[in-house]
C-alpha cells in the first residue's frame, strides 16, 4: 500500500504548475504500474511454476500399458476437467431441453436420472469430482453453476440426485458389478484409457513419448497412434501416474489438427480415503424421487451401449439409437478404420435442388456432396465422426475420413 | 485554498472520528435507507412467492429454473439466505453499492461541501480512504440486510433444520448458519471491486447523478458483455465474472478454485482503481 503513505500536501495548491503537472502524471504511473505487475503475474507465474518434465527411470510402452492394468487404486479423490470439443455447434440449453423433454415422456421424467444427465459432457467444459472408496462406494459430481449434480453408488444403492431440480434417482444394484456399470460414466482418464488400450492392436503404434505433470504428480505419457492414414483420429495421449498406474489424463487430437477433441485430466488427486459421509445420501425432504429400474433387468443393456460410447462419444450414441431401430447395422473394415453401414430403407435425404427453397440450401450447407461407384450421397463431418449417406437410402458412419468412407461405401456396392 | 499545517500528524482516534462522521452521514441518509429497504423487500417478495406457489404441494422451479437454490426453499427456510443472495447479486446489490459510491466524492463536489472536507486537515488520500472505507462498511451492510432478512422470512414461512449440501450430504443447521454467514462474506468481497470502480468515477466529476448513472450503466455493460460467447477470452477479468461463485461454499467438500479466483479479482480491481481514483482527486483541482 505504498502509494497511500506518500502522503499529502496536496491540498497546497500554490505549487508550481509544471511541477503540479509533472507529479499528476506521475500518479497515474501507480495504477498502470498495478495493471502491468498483475498482467505479468498472470502471464509469467504459470510459465514459471511449469518446473518441466519430471525425469522418471525409462519404461516401454508394454510395461507402461501392464502398470496401468495392474493399478488398483481403491481410495482417491479428486477433480477432473473435461473438455469436449466435436465441432458440433454448442447446443447449450437447446440440448437439456430437448434431453428433459424426451425423458419426460419416455422414463416417467426425472432430471436426475444418470443417463440424460450425463450426456450434457458431450460438448463443452466441465468440472467433476470424483472420490472412490473401495468397489462399493463411489461417487461422481458434475458441478454447474450454483448446483451439482451427483451420482452416488454406496453398497446396494445408486443415487442421482439434481440439486438444481431437487429431484433424486434410485436404484439399486444386486451385486456390485452391475453397479460399477450404471457409475460408468465417460468421465475419468481411467475410463477413457481404458477404452483407447482395448483398440490397441496391429493397426496401432504405442509408445512411451517422455514424462510430463498432472495435477502435481509425476506421470508417463502413453502415445497412442492409428497407423491407418484413413482415421480421423491423429492421437490419443494418457499420463500415467508413475507411482500408482493410474491414468490421470487423458487427451485425443483428430488427425486434422486442432484442438484436442477430448481432454480429460485431473487437476487435483489425492490418494487418501474421502470422508465416509461423502458417500451418505439420504433423499433431501421434499424432493422428488424417482424409483429406477432394477440394474438387473432394465439397466444392463443401456449401461453397456453407455460404457461403448466412451470413444464415439454422444455421435455413436445417436447413431446408435438411430440404429437401434433398423435392423442390418454392419460393420466393414476393422480397428481404427472400421465403417458402420445400416440401410434406412428409405429414399435416403433429399437433396437440396428436391427440397427447394431455402430448407434445401440449409440442407447442402450442412453437407458435402460425393460422388463414387456407390452413386452419389452427403458426407456430414464433424471433427472427429464423419458420416455418408447415399441417395439411395445407406449410412455409413465412422471415425474415418470422408475418403475412406466413400471406399467403404463402393466396397460394400 | 489554504494549506494546511497539521497534516503530517496523523492521529489515529481522529481518523477513526471521521470515519464515524462519514459513516454516520452516509447510513442517515434517506437514500440509504430506501436502498437498504429494497434490498430487505428482496427476500420477502422471493419467500412469499416461493410459498404461494408452493401452496398446493407442487415443487418450486418445475423444471430448475430460476435463481440458483430456489427448489430447496420448501424443505428448509435458510436456503432462502443463499437464494435471496443470488437473486440481488447480479443487480440490486451491485446498483446500490454503485450508487453509494458513485456519491461518495462526487455528490459532495455537487453540494459543494467538498472543499470544507478538505478544508479540515484530513488530507485527500487520507479523505478518499474514509470514503472507500465507508462504501465497503455499506457492502457489507447491504449484504447482510439480505441475509438478515432472507433468515427471518425464511424461518417464518418455512421449516428449518439439517440441510442438503448440493453435494448431497448433509450437514447440521449451525454448520449451515455458518456457511449462510461465509456466503455473506463471500458476496460482500464480491462487491469490492465494483465499489473501488464507482470511487473512481466519482472522482472524474462533479455530478453525483453523473457518476452513479456511469457505474450503474458501466455494471449492465459488463453483465451483458460477460454473456456474450465470443467474448470468452476475456470474461475472467470481468468483475462481475465470478459472483455467483458464492454458491461453491454449498458444495461439500467446497470448492475453493472460482472462490479464490474471485477474491483475488477483486482485489486487483480494488488496486487498480483505488490507486487511479487516488492518482485523480489527489491532483484534481477542487473548486466547489
Amino acid at each position: 500500500m505504498a502509494p497511500f503513505e506518500t502522503d499529502d500536501s496536496t491540498t497546497g495548491a500554490e505549487a508550481d504548475d509544471r511541477h503540479a503537472v509533472r507529479r499528476r502524471a506521475a500518479r497515474y504511473v501507480v495504477p498502470v504500474a498495478v495493471v502491468g505487475v498483475a498482467a505479468a503475474t498472470i502471464g509469467l507465474v504459470p510459465a514459471l511454476a511449469d518446473s518441466g518434465d519430471p525425469d522418471l527411470p525409462k519404461i516401454s510402452a508394454q510395461e507402461l500399458i501392464e502398470k496401468i492394468a495392474a493399478s488398483d487404486v481403491q481410495q482417491l479423490s479428486g477433480t477432473v476437467k473435461i473438455s469436449t470439443d466435436l465441432g458440433l455447434p454448442d447446443l447449450g440449453g437447446l440440448e437439456s431441453s430437448l434431453a428433459s423433454g424426451a425423458m419426460d415422456s419416455g422414463e416417467g421424467g426425472s432430471s436426475a436420472d444418470p443417463s440424460a444427465k450425463l450426456t450434457e459432457l458431450a460438448s463443452g467444459t466441465h468440472t467433476l469430482r470424483v472420490a472412490a472408496d473401495g468397489p462399493d462406494r463411489q461417487k461422481l459430481s458434475l458441478l454447474e453453476s450454483g448446483s451439482e449434480y451427483s451420482v452416488i453408488h454406496n453398497g446396494k444403492d445408486v443415487w442421482g440426485y439434481d440439486s438444481k431440480s431437487n429431484e433424486v434417482y434410485h436404484s439399486t444394484a444386486s451385486d456390485s458389478a452391475a453397479a460399477e456399470k450404471e457409475r460408468d460414466v465417460p468421465a475419468t482418464p481411467k475410463d477413457m484409457a481404458e477404452q483407447a488400450l482395448k483398440a490397441v492392436d496391429d493397426t496401432t503404434s504405442v509408445t512411451v513419448d517422455g514424462t510430463a505433470q498432472v495435477a502435481g504428480r509425476d506421470a508417463y505419457r502413453l502415445v497412442v497412434k492409428p497407423k491407418d492414414p484413413g482415421s480421423t483420429v491423429g492421437q490419443i495421449t494418457v499420463a500415467v501416474d508413475s507411482k500408482t498406474g493410474l491414468p490421470l489424463k487423458f487427451t485425443l487430437t483428430p488427425s486434422s489438427g486442432g484442438a484436442a477433441v477430448i481432454d480429460a485430466g485431473f487437476t487435483q488427486v489425492r490418494f487418501a480415503e474421502p470422508p465416509a459421509s461423502t458417500f451418505d445420501f439420504t433423499p433431501p425432504k421434499g424432493a422428488k424421487v424417482t424409483e429406477g429400474e432394477d440394474v438387473e433387468h432394465g439397466a444392463p443393456g443401456k449401461a453397456e451401449r453407455k460404457s461403448e460410447e466412451h470413444l464415439g462419444k454422444a455421435e455413436r450414441k445417436s447413431e446408435e439409437d438411430l440404429g437401434k431401430g433398423l435392423d442390418g447395422l454392419k460393420v466393414i473394415g476393422k480397428g481404427w478404420t472400421s465403417v458402420a453401414t445400416f440401410d434406412t430403407g428409405g429414399e435416403g435425404l433429399p437433396s437440396g435442388s428436391e427440397a427447394g427453397g431455402d430448407f434445401g440450401g440449409f440442407l447442402d450447407s450442412l453437407g458435402d456432396k460425393a460422388t463414387g461407384k456407390f452413386g452419389s450421397g452427403t458426407v456430414f463431418s464433424t471433427r472427429l465422426v464423419n458420416a455418408l449417406i447415399t441417395d439411395d437410402g445407406k449410412v455409413y458412419v465412422g471415425a474415418v475420413s470422408k475418403d475412406t468412407l466413400v471406399k467403404a461405401a463402393d466396397a460394400a456396392k | 485554498m489554504s494549506r494546511a499545517e497539521a497534516v503530517r500528524t496523523p492521529r489515529v482516534l481522529w481518523t477513526f472520528g471521521f470515519l464515524r462522521n462519514e459513516l454516520w452521514t452516509t447510513f442517515r441518509r434517506w437514500r440509504t435507507l430506501a436502498l437498504l429497504g429494497v434490498l430487505a423487500a428482496v427476500p420477502i417478495l422471493v419467500g412469499i412467492a416461493v410459498k404461494i406457489e408452493t401452496g398446493d404441494g407442487s415443487g418450486p422451479g418445475g423444471g430448475g429454473g430460476g435463481p440458483a437454490f430456489i427448489s430447496q426453499i420448501t424443505n428448509n427456510g435458510l436456503f432462502l439466505v443463499f437464494t435471496a443472495l443470488a437473486a440481488t447479486l447480479p443487480f440490486f446489490l451491485p446498483m446500490a453499492i454503485g450508487v453509494i459510491a458513485g456519491d461518495a466524492i462526487a455528490g459532495e463536489a455537487n453540494a459543494g461541501t467538498l472543499r470544507y472536507l478538505l478544508v479540515a486537515p484530513a488530507g485527500r488520500t487520507r479523505l478518499l480512504l474514509t470514503k472507500y472505507a465507508t462504501v465497503l462498511s455499506f457492502c457489507l451492510v447491504a449484504t447482510l440486510v439480505v441475509a438478515v432478512s432472507a433468515l427471518a422470512v425464511g424461518a417464518l414461512l418455512f421449516p428449518l433444520g439439517d440441510l442438503t449440501t448440493i453435494s448431497g450430504t448433509r450437514i447440521s443447521f449451525a454448520e449451515g448458519l455458518g456457511r449462510a454467514l461465509l456466503i455473506a462474506l463471500a458476496v460482500a468481497a464480491s462487491l469490492v471491486g465494483m465499489a473501488a470502480l464507482g470511487l473512481f468515477v466519482s472522482t472524474l466529476t462533479h455530478s453525483g447523478i453523473a457518476a452513479m448513472a456511469t457505474t450503474v450503466g458501466l455494471l449492465i455493460t459488463v453483465q451483458i458483455l460477460d454473456q456474450i460467447p465470443q467474448l470468452h477470452a476475456i470474461q475472467p477479468y470481468f468483475f462481475s465474472h465470478h459472483w455467483l461463485s458464492f454458491a461453491d461454499l454449498m458444495r461439500d467438500p467446497v470448492y475453493w478454485d472460482d472462490l479464490v479466483k474471485n477474491l483475488g479479482l477483486q482485489a486487483l480491481y480494488a488496486a487498480v482503481f483505488g490507486s487511479a481514483a487516488w492518482a485523480r482527486f489527489t491532483t484534481k483541482d477542487v473548486a466547489s
